[in-house]
């Protein structure tokens, strides 16, 4: 066969023309053109429109609730994400290997479910949340009770972005400072959690991310109460429901540049391998 | 805290994993060292691991086997037969196939792409594949609304000509197609990357057409990883809510998938349905984890053969 290397690469080539433009066309109008047109409609009556539909109180708490409710979430789910890697990384007990395969179903069950199934455990019906509302504590129909929708549908991110970082470590380091007489939480402040950062924050800005649109579990498991729990997912159906469509898509802005923007920071800070890649 | 980072960035760099370590392999790692004096430590932080996972994952999901069987299994069953249920489980299943169909032939056909061409703009594509991540169901629902709505110029001239897709099923299926654009992509990036181009390559010089090389050397190097992304597509489309619950305009019995059919039992106040109804969802998607655990230890091995 007589063919130079460089024909044989471009005719290796060749066959993706059509195909690239059959799939950018298909992801052009499937996701960017939608984005695109939702954007305009957003930001076309003009920013003071723009800042008046944000700044309405009802709007401005839902926001406001979102964003408050995703950085607690974060804030637990950081260390017990972590915790959690490290007891599945680092120590054998029974049932671990089921653990580790279960870690992934939040991604798997439907929101809607979730929220069904926190209900049954912790709603006012419940034994849980008889016990809990006898003390005085409301989780389910609250405010907590986002946070637990939130750290329910969010679990897997960060376990799963610290166990490979854990995983390939080299253990020699940690050795070595526990000779030096390092106790075992100065080594893994000092040694291992500087190694694990990167990944604990990989994980931690994808939960966020996903826990600024969450919807299903949310309006299950805390219902929609204005200036109490409605977020700002609830609040934009609210209003598109009710024909606000101006005040809907303001808010849907808001939340899709912040989304995306925590997105590009992390793929940047990816490229330039500072946080490894979760994927 | 910059200086923290820092030092994980040197360490956190270099121990890139070439492929997806397993658990198997941890179970190797010595654990003396740190016995003695941290014992009931370690027992401390197993247990409080165990019981958040337990109270978080575990313990609802039974809670929900628990009231959805609350009169017995018959009423169950009997819940689980009623038309509007089946309506219900069928819109959800037709909408998954589509979807499911739809995503994974582009998925395998831009996964190409993006791998193996170089063109202008490829890392910004790499970027718009991820964006559905990025937007909130309810927010890919009024995208949809904009852009097809019955006032929207396109969704206009459409239904001019008698072809409703916001709030009917055709909306439905592109909100769910909308939300499940990134898995297959996701999944055969890295798997096409790590393959390299020598064998299609090779498939080529000995005259074997594209279509050929494609069908007889790269799908079978990447079905378990295709096998992968669409498990995780049909998982997310059985599962959509919020996308699906702007553009249905939630007709009962005609434009109620599944996850809709449990909202509005729960809110109607008669939940036995629904609960019936999430019994089932959380059964399959119990299933399709159980599914993409082996398939994940089948990509391990197929990883460890080839070269």
């Amino acid at each position: 066969m007589a063919v130079v290397p460089a024909t044989l690469a471009r005719r290796a080539m060749q066959p993706a023309a059509a195909l690239r433009g059959a799939s950018l066309a298909y992801l052009g109008v499937m996701v960017v053109v939608p984005m695109l047109a939702m954007t305009w409609q957003a930001v076309e009556p003009g920013p003071r429109a723009f800042w008046a539909a944000v700044s309405e109180p009802y709007a401005w708490h839902a926001l406001k609730l979102t964003f408050v409710t995703a950085f607690i979430m974060v804030l637990v789910g950081a260390v017990t994400g972590t915790a959690t890697a490290w007891v599945l990384v680092r120590y054998e007990f029974p049932g671990r290997n089921l653990v580790n395969a279960l870690i992934d179903l939040p991604f798997a069950v439907p929101t809607v479910v979730t929220g069904v199934m926190l209900v049954a455990l912790y709603g006012p019906e419940s034994v849980v949340g008889a016990i809990a509302g006898k003390a005085g504590w409301k989780v389910i129909y609250d405010q907590p009770g986002i946070i637990l929708a939130l750290l329910f549908v969010t679990y897997p991110f960060v376990i799963r972005s610290v166990q490979p970082v854990l995983l390939s470590l080299d253990r020699a380091e940690e050795e070595a400072a526990a000779t030096l007489g390092a106790g075992p939480f100065t080594t893994f402040l000092r040694v291992t959690l500087p190694t694990l950062w990167p990944s604990i924050l990989t994980g931690s800005a994808l939960s966020f991310s996903r826990a600024l649109g969450e919807y299903g579990s949310v309006v299950m498991v805390a219902g929609n109460q204005p200036l109490l729990t409605k977020t700002a997912p609830i609040y934009v159906f609210g209003e598109i429901e009710s024909g606000n469509r101006h005040g809907a898509l303001a808010v849907s802005a808001v939340l899709l540049a912040s989304s995306l923007l925590i997105l590009v920071v992390l793929n940047a800070l990816q490229r330039r391998g500072e946080v490894r890649d979760a994927s | 805290m910059r200086a923290d980072e820092g030092d994980g960035a040197d360490a956190g760099a270099s121990p890139t994993e070439p492929d997806r370590p397993t658990l198997a392999r941890a179970v190797d790692l010595p654990l003396e060292g740190r016995d003695a004096p941290s014992s009931w430590g370690r027992r401390l932080l197993i247990g409080a691991v165990l019981l958040w996972f337990a109270a978080l994952i575990l313990i609802p999901g039974l809670a929900l086997a628990r009231q959805a069987f609350a009169g017995g299994a018959r009423p169950l069953i009997a819940a689980l037969a009623e038309p509007g249920v089946q309506r219900a489980f069928a819109m959800s299943l037709g909408i998954t196939l589509v979807a499911t169909l739809v995503n994974t032939v582009f998925g395998i056909a831009m996964a190409l792409v993006l791998v193996r061409q170089r063109f202008f703009g490829r890392s910004l594509v790499d970027g718009v594949v991820d964006m559905p991540f990025a937007v909130s169901p309810i927010v890919a629902g009024l995208m949809l609304i904009v852009l097809y709505g019955p006032d929207s110029a396109i969704g206009g001239w459409l239904e001019s000509r008698g072809f409703q897709v916001a709030y009917a099923l055709p909306g439905m299926i592109l909100a769910t197609m909308f939300v499940t654009v990134p898995f297959v992509v996701r999944e055969l990036v890295p798997i096409l990357r790590e393959m390299g181009e020598e064998y299609e390559q090779a498939a080529h010089t000995l005259g074997a057409g594209r279509w050929r090389t494609f069908r007889s050397v790269t799908l079978p190097s990447i079905r378990w990883g295709v096998a992968y992304g669409v498990t995780l597509t049909v998982a997310r489309c059985l599962g959509e809510f919020g996308a699906v619950l702007v553009v249905s305009g939630n007709v009962i019995g005609r434009t109620q998938t599944a996850t809709l059919y449990i909202a509005e039992g729960i809110e109607s106040f008669h939940p036995e349905g629904a609960y019936a109804a999430s019994l089932v969802l959380a059964a399959s998607s119990f299933l399709l984890l159980v599914g993409m655990d082996l398939l994940r230890a089948r990509l391990e091995r197929t990883r460890e053969v080839e070269p």
